[in-house]
């Protein structure tokens, strides 16, 4: 049981990260624009976030300036793919090494800062009571673990409920019909493209001042951005799923760990445990796990016909035929 | 009737106003010598804001670029150095090349270039007994190398066919996988007294190097080229030849063009997909076998400081040109030396991404000409 309330716990925490990273792919995808900068982006924000908290002392502001980091990466990405129409994966790939390069030159000597301010934690008065729920979901937590579960209601609504969602779903399936209806689809993208890389500088420097405190060079996201677009394809663009899977991905970080401090597993005596080496293969779970992810939206997507937006990755030229 | 007037009354205008704007329009034919202009081009302007933002962190980018250049290409030795960083990057940047051809997305080099390596250490550690010939080692590390890196490759290329699984994502992953697994062997079954390293191959695993024949020919004495950079370049001669002379390469470049005409015309794609990954797996696999038995002779954690990453720069900066892949790879391994001496450490890293990014972007002056119009009042 203890086993569990600390899988789960951790899962929560470090899910808020990949939660954040995976909602602004999600919505940069929605427009229709891919971006596979991510990790960069991630990386950015959070070197930036902890530099700055360590330069000024204030959390909040290196959480802020973390933010811009990304938002300002992304919209180089959405400068070459959208005005000058260059092909997505390659600038996000570009966008990956400029992200984490810079990401390492700036935070050369940072790994040895002291005394860097952290955000706040709070729990949450009566429901931090509940038995198993309360010590998983509302004790103690990081003032971003609440942020992110205010999002993913927030999101959801916002993507399928409101004007501003459908225009946001308009441009990345039918960016012609859009255009021909007067949204501005360049203007969108660019929001969108912003507002991802907004988010995965959040997710950054949630790694750094909150989650995980401190700067570990390129393991510091340890390939979350990479994950969190795997799961957007998961979750089938919706932001209810992402959430889920951002959890679950989460939580398996922390069991990786804690299964080597088990001597048994339901009674079978655990592997794990007994042979130190062995740990590669569970570190290795995350990742396959991934890809076993990757192929249940896939299926789920051919038997459903439907998936991506159907204009993701294209480049929108107003009035050339043949471009959705 | 009256309503559909109103479409043409001109979108309202926001925001900033420019006494100008910029069009694009498509060229209709590309004159030659643009393209490697372009190149060029971009080359030097990200060396430029590779500069600014060293002196932004207060370094002199004047030094730093002489000392790279001196560190890769100041003389003879060092360039042979440079010509043994630039063997992985030949293999796994033809990898790339041959998968992103037909559009296959192939970020695995790195993992198949790991398991490539784990597969000639296979050879070794687990086949042949350490008195085995040099003629019976070098041939069998080549071939398991290859085909370990070809089964990492068949993985990816088997989803992508198969269940249109996204093959950035599966290759990607496969490459944490592959780092682990190689883990997994050296600091348990393979590892030398507890460290987190395969003991020395024996001398017959060895491949030949230009040093070894220095009693020979004298100058020869000190290079450190070995026989995996004339693979390499027998490689990137085997790619063009399939690219260009073969049926096989017809249709990769057919699919890669128009993947829809490629369909009417009755190529297998599913087949192709799964056979030109396990060709990318397997040059990248040989690369990992290049790199155990030319430069390590032995098997440890982290051999490749991420070849199969700065392979993917490498296709691209050579436009998919298997011969343009041997000087741009060179230019990268000097890149990979000089970089060592000198700090801060992301450097070449950035530098790359930055190159990538100005690439990319130069390549819309290949495709559209830029017109300037001057908005009238």
């Amino acid at each position: 049981m203890n086993f569990w309330v600390n899988v789960l716990t951790a899962g929560i925490s470090n899910g808020t990260a990949l939660l954040f990273a995976t909602m602004g792919e999600l919505l940069a995808e929605r427009a229709g624009v891919l971006n596979l900068g991510v990790e960069g982006m991630m990386l950015m924000g959070a070197v930036t976030a902890y530099g700055a908290a360590a330069a000024t002392g204030d959390p909040w502001l290196g959480l802020l300036v973390g933010m811009l980091a990304g938002g300002f990466l992304s919209l180089l990405h959405a400068f070459v793919v959208i005005s000058l129409r260059a092909d997505q994966v390659v600038s996000g790939l570009a966008l990956t090494f400029l992200g984490t390069g810079l990401a390492l030159v700036l935070g050369e000597g940072l790994a040895s800062a002291r005394g860097v301010p952290t955000l706040p934690t709070y729990s949450i008065p009566i429901l931090d009571a509940i038995p198993f729920l309360g010590p998983v979901l509302f004790d103690n937590k990081s003032v971003l673990v609440f942020v992110g579960y205010l999002l993913i209601p927030a999101l959801w609504f916002y993507i399928y409920r409101t004007r501003g969602g459908l225009h946001l779903r308009a441009v990345g399936e039918y960016p012609a019909a859009a255009d021909s209806l007067g949204i501005d689809v360049y203007a969108l993208r660019y929001f969108y493209v912003f507002c991802g890389g907004v988010l995965a500088g959040l997710a950054g420097g949630a790694i750094t001042l909150s989650i995980t405190p401190g700067w570990f060079s390129e393991f510091t996201t340890s390939g979350y951005g990479w994950i969190a677009i795997g799961l957007v394809i998961f979750a089938q663009w919706n932001p209810v799923r992402a959430a889920i899977g951002a959890y679950l991905f989460g939580s398996l970080r922390r069991f990786t760990l804690d299964m080597q401090g088990v001597q048994s597993v339901l009674g079978i005596a655990n592997p794990f445990f007994y042979d130190r080496n062995l740990q590669f293969f569970l570190e290795m779970l995350p990742y396959a796990l991934t890809i076993v992810v990757l192929i249940i939206g896939s299926r789920a997507a051919i038997r459903k016909r439907l998936g991506a937006p159907a204009a993701l990755g294209l480049p929108y030229v107003r009035g050339e035929r043949g471009m959705l | 009737m009256t309503q559909s007037l109103s479409t043409h009354t001109p979108p309202k205008t926001r925001g900033l106003r420019l006494p100008f704007s910029v069009k694009l329009e498509p060229r209709l034919q590309t004159p030659k010598w643009l393209p490697w202009a372009t190149t060029i081009g971009s080359v030097a302007i990200a060396l430029f804001v590779t500069g600014l933002i060293l002196v932004y962190v207060g370094g002199d980018p004047i030094a730093s670029f002489r000392a790279i250049y001196m560190a890769a290409f100041g003389n003879l030795g060092v360039f042979s150095d440079t010509l043994v960083k630039a063997t992985p990057l030949i293999l796994t940047g033809l990898s790339c090349l041959l998968a992103f051809r037909m559009r296959l997305w192939n970020i695995g080099a790195e993992g198949q270039f790991y398991l490539g390596a784990w597969g000639a250490t296979l050879i070794v550690e687990n086949v042949l007994g350490k008195d085995a010939s040099v003629w019976l080692f070098i041939p069998l590390m080549a071939l398991s190398g290859f085909f370990f890196g070809a089964v990492w490759g068949f993985i990816p290329g088997i989803l992508k066919a198969r269940l249109n699984v996204n093959e950035i994502i599966s290759t990607l992953m496969l490459n944490y996988i592959a780092l682990l697994f190689v883990a997994y062997w050296v600091f348990g079954p393979w590892s030398e007294r507890g460290f987190q390293l395969t003991p020395t191959f024996p001398r017959a695993a060895w491949l030949p190097r230009l040093a070894d024949y220095a009693s020979l020919f004298k100058p020869f004495s000190g290079l450190t080229v070995h026989l995996g950079f004339v693979f390499a370049v027998l490689a990137c001669a085997a790619v063009w030849y399939l690219l260009t002379h073969t049926r096989f390469g017809y249709e990769i470049r057919l699919i890669g063009d128009n993947p829809n005409a490629a369909q009417y015309a009755g190529v297998n794609i599913a087949w192709m997909t799964v056979m030109v990954f396990m060709l990318a797996g397997g040059l990248a696999g040989l690369g990992g076998m290049s790199e155990v038995a030319g430069v390590v002779h032995r098997l440890q954690d982290r051999i490749s400081p991420g070849y199969g990453f700065t392979a993917i720069i490498v296709a691209w900066l050579a436009k998919l040109n298997p011969w343009a892949v041997i000087p741009v790879a060179i230019l990268f391994g000097g890149l990979l030396i000089g970089s060592r001496e000198i700090q801060p450490s992301g450097l070449a890293r950035m530098l790359q991404g930055i190159l990538l990014f100005t690439l990319i972007s130069s390549e819309v002056l290949n495709r559209y000409r830029i017109k300037i119009v001057r908005v009238g009042k």
